[in-house]
């Protein structure tokens, strides 16, 4: 490899590999331009995956927010590049809240925050809550470990229909419990109409995030030292406060990505609203993302659901950078 | 370095000139022929399921690469992804040849100026116009333009009903207004049996059947210049006699506000319930164990009197329609493809098999048709359908006031009191989406 190199390719005095002449007397190298390898080759490596990230991620997104500035229609879908500009008026409908687009672009942001906030939060409460049972060794430990995984493992349509079907008003298994058998209810409760759409949603949005949860919290468990525990023990801490004191402090910096990787999970769903409702779900679970498949693909008009998406997009980098700004203040603030 | 940045910034030049070459398929206007031996097709699911239909047209495919030598690859899609297809297609310029298309999607599909316009000369290489319904091509199209579609399956609304509830509430015959089936309801609406059945939760259903009624209350849904007229009080009482049905007369299930994936054909199936408004049912009847001789068929009910034209119109035109691409690389083998699948004989046989009445007059005097279910659904297309209003919003149209329908069943079924100003609002709401 070595052997290439030349006197005038302008290497750092102490750099090792211009000592190491030992393989020229070896095979022949491959010859790699001296500049190419010191300063392109990472790049060049690079290279695929940037092209890649490119057409797959950055083209589509810039095309949706140029998309979004346009009047693209029903009428201009044939030559799309020809649609007329619509300058901001796209957004401008989309954010009059005294107009019923934007109300019902409002009601569906609002609807989708109260629903992140209940599918993440008990996402994580039952996640850490399993993680922490099933920390200690006993017998049926891996059996429960491995049903607990099953929701996060099974395909989410397959998984979803079902549920769609638990729920039904008149054969779901959901009122043959709670109103059949236990008598809780009146009469049957509709859960895919109506306002209890929304409990419906969250349930199988819990369904579906918690085994995740789970999974991230019971690998950090892992790495916390048993000693700790130990000797907390002796000190006299109770299981509240070792959980307290102990626990949660260790678990933070998972926690820090685990809550974030789920909101924006949790925030852009559209399959559990989709197959659950079809496509165009009740009110109370009208989910940002649903609505604004709708605006684009239901009523065909793909300016209006792109400025949205823009709006979305905007929405969700500002929450992340917010969210990063403030967890790494926490972590050099608790570090210092 | 210089070097991998030239060819970085080629790399990503090509790419967005790759992307930007897709920017809005094909402003060919006429197609060519450029392919002459082979066509693709895209065809509807209108069988039991996929594989079925593939049975069913391959064979007939095969017939046409005898008669032409032009070979078609067929593609059967299911509805639900019918329409994002066209979409993405007309969208690239990537698309089949001929397709198949909702009728009441024609006037939208039209707006977008990717499908083949219909005008004497082709309908000429098809054999004329005249050969058609009239009401039916005039689902294929907005008013005053050339039809962008062809008719090939069509079915109307009719009321099927179980003669043995009927039998043992003392009903002899069907009913042919709504207060008679309101009343007659009332009578086999207990013990766990209801009058009618209703698909709540689907949008489409909700818009068909409320357009029908809205014709009897002299409403169209949209003015002559195309705009929404959602809140006219016909509009809005039309709407509430449908959910009044739950809400008020009680002879509708509850729970068939969540219906949406044909629910209320299996509760009639089952004896759960004795009528529904729906299109050519015998074999999704037959195929949950209906004998032929336990239902009977009527013409869905009017206000009052018969059926008929105006006010007494008790269907929208159903059906499927026919379209050729624009920018097809083989016009005229396209157009053959059309005028087979639109001759006398295949209109016979792929209606017959798939229980569509042809919209082309010739087949229809076929004795298959002369069934006493399919004898009311072709005198329902020939003397009192009307067609969807065939405007470039329609299915904004469906969305809007199919989805506030859909809302008022949730009221109706959860006992929230459904009133003229409540179903004003809902309707207030889905206009006021329309217009921006």
């Amino acid at each position: 490899m070595t052997a290439t190199v030349t006197p005038s390719s302008g290497h750092k005095a102490g750099n090792p590999e211009k000592t190491d002449n030992g393989g020229a007397r070896g095979r022949r190298p491959l010859r790699i331009p001296d500049r190419i390898r010191q300063g392109g080759l990472p790049y060049l490596l690079l290279l695929p995956a940037v092209v890649l990230e490119l057409l797959i991620h950055i083209i589509p997104m810039v095309i949706g927010i140029w998309v979004s500035f346009r009047q693209l229609t029903q009428f201009f879908i044939r030559n799309w590049g020809n649609s007329p500009s619509a300058g901001f008026d796209n957004y401008k409908i989309a954010i009059d809240f005294d107009a019923p687009i934007g109300q019902a672009l409002l009601h569906s942001f609002l609807v989708t925050c109260a629903f992140t906030v209940l599918s993440v939060g008990l996402s994580w409460l039952f996640g850490v809550a399993a993680a922490i049972m099933l920390q200690e060794n006993f017998r049926g430990r891996n059996i429960l470990r491995t049903i607990f995984l099953v929701p996060y493992a099974l395909p989410v349509y397959a998984a979803v229909i079902t549920w769609a079907f638990m729920f039904q008003h008149d054969n779901g298994i959901i009122n043959h419990v709670l109103h059949d058998q236990l008598g809780l209810t009146d009469k049957p409760s509709f859960w895919l109409i109506g306002n209890n759409s929304f409990i419906a949603l969250v349930v199988v949005s819990l369904w579906k995030s918690w085994p995740f949860a789970f999974l991230m919290l019971m690998a950090a468990l892992q790495n916390i030292p048993r000693d700790l525990y130990e000797a907390a023990s002796i000190d006299g801490a109770g299981i509240w406060q070792q959980i307290r004191k102990i626990t949660l402090p260790s678990l933070r910096p998972v926690n820090q990505v685990l809550v974030l990787v789920l909101f924006l999970w949790t925030f852009n769903d559209f399959n559990t609203p989709y197959v659950l409702f079809g496509k165009s779900a009740p009110e109370a679970a009208d989910l940002i993302s649903i609505h604004i498949y709708q605006s684009s693909f239901v009523t065909w008009n793909f300016g209006s659901g792109s400025a949205m998406s823009v709006l979305l997009l905007l929405f969700l980098l500002v929450v992340t950078a917010v969210y990063l700004l403030l967890t790494s203040r926490g972590r050099k603030g608790s570090n210092g | 370095m210089r070097t991998i940045r030239a060819a970085a910034a080629v790399a990503i030049v090509s790419a967005l000139t790759a992307i930007t070459g897709c920017g809005g398929g094909s402003s060919s206007d006429g197609g060519s022929n450029e392919s002459p031996k082979t066509l693709t097709y895209w065809a509807s699911n209108q069988g039991p399921n996929i594989e079925a239909d593939k049975k069913i047209l391959t064979p007939e495919l095969k017939k046409f690469e005898q008669q032409t030598g032009i070979k078609v690859k067929l593609e059967v899609i299911p509805w639900s992804d019918l329409l994002n297809r066209i979409l993405a297609a007309t969208t690239s310029g990537q698309g089949p040849d001929v397709l198949n298309i909702g009728n009441t999607w024609s006037a939208s599909l039209q707006a977008t100026g990717a499908l083949l316009p219909w005008d004497q000369k082709n309908f000429d290489a098809i054999g004329g116009r005249d050969r058609f319904v009239e009401s039916a091509v005039a689902s294929a199209g907005a008013e005053g333009q050339d039809p962008a579609a062809v008719p090939l399956y069509s079915l109307a609304y009719a009321l099927y009903y179980n003669k043995q509830m009927f039998a043992d509430a003392g009903i002899t015959q069907p009913p042919a207004t709504w207060d008679q089936l309101v009343a007659d309801g009332k009578k086999i609406s207990k013990d766990g049996k209801w009058a009618l059945g209703a698909e709540g939760g689907n949008n489409s259903n909700n818009i068909h059947q409320v357009f029908a009624l809205g014709k009897q209350h002299g409403v169209d849904f949209f003015d002559k210049a195309g705009k929404p007229t959602f809140t006219s009080d016909g509009a809005v009482a039309a709407v509430k006699q449908y959910i009044d049905f739950m809400a008020k007369d009680k002879i509708i299930a509850p729970g068939n506000a969540e219906y949406a994936q044909n629910q209320s054909l299996q509760d009639f199936s089952k004896g759960k319930t004795a009528m529904v408004l729906w299109q050519a049912a015998a074999s999704t009847f037959a195929s949950q164990g209906m004998k032929p001789e336990d239902w009977g068929v009527a013409p869905v009910p009017v206000q009052s009197g018969t059926p008929g034209s105006g006010t007494q119109t008790n269907s929208m035109v159903a059906g499927i329609n026919i379209a050729v691409f624009k920018n097809t690389k083989n016009i005229d083998g396209a157009k053959k493809f059309v005028k087979f699948m639109t001759s006398d004989e295949e209109q016979k046989l792929l209606n017959k098999t798939f229980g569509a009445i042809p919209p082309v007059k010739a087949a229809q005097t076929d004795a298959a048709f002369a069934a006493p279910d399919l004898k009311v659904l072709r005198d329902t297309l020939s003397t009192s359908a009307a067609p969807l209003p065939q405007v470039a919003n329609e299915s904004q149209f469906e969305t809007t006031v199919g989805a506030a329908v859909k809302g008022l069943w949730a009221d109706a079924a959860a006992g929230k009191p459904v009133t003229t100003e409540s179903v004003k609002a809902a309707l207030t709401k889905a206009q006021q989406q329309m217009a921006q």
